[in-house]
């Protein structure tokens, strides 16, 4: 083992805080406002303030992410990390502060996000350009990112004969959980039958194989276990993480119903020495239902092409064996454009017991698994009450 | 329309070639193996002598959607959008007519010639 392996090993870390921005449509904040709002919430469930923060981790926060919302904070951390690893880059930066933790550039590493998107119509359509997707992938009007998703579906349908009633099955586990959670954009009953019938977007993906387009954000605290014991909360262990990456353009992605997450789920659960059968909750990237197919086939938790048969019978929805996206995801509690950030803290919750109505009894083992781009990176951390 | 030649020197014969009506693609003199888009080296054996060749067109549907929103001018939604491999390896994006479907095999041919508003268009093959 290097040094900064057995370092990591030595020096356990925590989730220490834990806290969602204003969600949903947030007309009086500001995206550094919330911001500001979230990280000072998660600080107060550690018994800390922004003057102990010394690692400071963001995407999707302006062009030089850190810089601006550490100017706002009114810090001067010593850690820095705005890598854009998409939606998936809040589960890799946590294995960022582990490594960062462990090697005593930062003590006390900060990870937050807002976004104002739906207040702000600014939903990004169309990504930064690559001047491949402008030359090759544009002029074809396949709009970003749910086309590249729809192909990825039409594939695994074509492949293993997915069909789009077991697609629904995630969407309506995920509003069974959303009725549970007050917090929860979408509420109303959703059934198979209504999901089905939902109007088609980019076939073979309707409506209700899509996430909400909402405000919301969010931050968390990570720190080692000198710190750890003062938090006013109980401290949520670290066990693993692992990060991968894929393709940008659909033209090179080699094979398109395996995601990135067949590396992160890889090394995370190796890092924490665990296998599928020992997690208790899951929070997967709902960005659209495929994505949440195809991380429960590259996490291991079926094999692959078995995705569409492992949910059916609402194994993903309260009461099924393996209870998931348990705030209501994406797809019904809030997506504000990077989701990530939101399935850390409700692994948090569920690991703390304080989920309310929606709480799985005895959660032990959570997983939140992120997915950035068009399946193009994903990060996984399994998380643990002590 | 976009000026690929300032964004992208790499792609220049590639535009020359849909000019000429061919979809080119690069094919390594070491291993044999045909890429694209174009790096100078071969992702298969590392090998740097590449050459542009024009590809025979024909492929297989890989993936196929039906778009239902508006997302470009000149194509009213619905249209069908397909992610095409060719037999020489390297995939495509095309337009398809509403007979073929995934697996089926498909020939291709360029609708326009500039880049940014080229499109293929492939279409049922024996
Ligand atoms: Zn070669």
């Amino acid at each position: 083992m290097s040094d900064l392996v057995e370092a990591v090993a030595r020096h356990p870390l925590y989730i220490v805080g834990a806290a969602e921005t204003p969600l949903g449509e947030v007309a009086d904040e500001s995206e550094l406002s919330m911001v500001g709002l979230a990280a000072r919430d998660a600080l107060a469930e550690a018994g800390l303030t922004l003057r102990d923060v010394d690692g400071l981790f963001v995407n999707y926060m302006g062009e030089e992410g850190t810089v601006q919302v550490g100017e706002y904070l009114g810090i001067e951390p010593r850690y820095l990390d705005s890598s854009d690893l998409g939606g998936a880059a809040f589960e890799a930066f946590v294995g960022h502060a582990m490594t960062a933790v462990a090697a005593g550039r930062c003590e006390v590493a900060l990870i937050t996000y807002a976004s104002r998107q739906r207040s702000l119509r600014s939903r990004r359509l169309v990504p930064a350009p690559s001047p491949f997707r402008q030359q090759l992938e544009d002029p074809y009007g396949l709009p970003v990112p749910i086309g590249y998703y729809a192909l990825t579906a039409a594939r695994h349908m074509h492949e293993f004969g997915t069909t789009r009633a077991q697609l629904a099955e995630i969407a309506v586990a995920a509003r069974a959980w959303a009725r549970l959670n007050p917090k929860a954009w979408a509420r109303d009953p959703l059934t198979i039958a209504d999901a089905l019938a939902s109007r088609p977007i980019v076939e073979p993906l309707h409506r209700s194989d899509c996430c909400l387009v909402t405000d919301g954000g969010g931050a968390i605290v990570i720190t080692g276990a000198a710190r750890a014991r003062d938090a006013a909360r109980a401290a949520v262990r670290i066990l693993g993480a692992g990060e991968g990456q894929g393709a940008w353009d659909i033209t090179q992605a080699r094979d398109l119903t395996r995601s990135p997450g067949v590396i992160s789920g890889r090394e995370a659960f190796g890092a924490a020495g665990i296998t599928p059968r020992d997690v208790d909750v899951l929070e997967p990237y709902d960005s659209f239902t495929i994505t949440v197919l195809l991380a429960l086939e590259d996490l291991g938790f079926c094999a692959k092409g078995e995705g569409g048969s492992f949910v059916e019978g609402g194994r993903l929805a309260p009461g099924g064996s393996l209870p998931s996206m348990t705030s209501g995801g994406g797809l019904s509690y809030c997506h504000p454009g990077a989701l990530g950030l939101l399935l850390l803290i409700e692994a948090v919750r569920q690991l703390r017991g304080e989920a309310g109505e929606r709480q799985v009894p005895d959660a032990r083992i959570a997983v939140a698994h992120g997915v950035g781009g068009t399946m193009s990176t994903a990060a996984t951390v399994v998380l643990a009450r002590d | 329309m976009i000026d690929a030649a300032t964004l992208d020197p790499t792609m220049r014969p590639f535009w020359e070639g849909v000019r000429l009506g061919e979809i080119r693609v690069q094919r390594c003199a070491a291993c044999g193996s045909h890429q694209f888009y174009p790096r100078p080296f071969c992702l298969r054996c590392d090998g740097t002598t590449l050459a542009w060749v024009s590809a025979s067109g024909l492929g297989v549907i890989h993936s196929l959607v039906t778009v239902h929103l508006p997302v470009i001018d000149d194509l009213a939604p619905p249209y069908r959008v397909a992610l095409v491999e060719l037999v020489e390896g390297p995939r495509f994006l095309g337009l398809v007519a509403a007979d073929v479907e995934i697996g089926d095999r498909v020939s291709g041919r360029w609708l326009g010639s500039e880049p940014g508003t080229a499109r293929l268009r492939f279409e049922a093959a024996p």
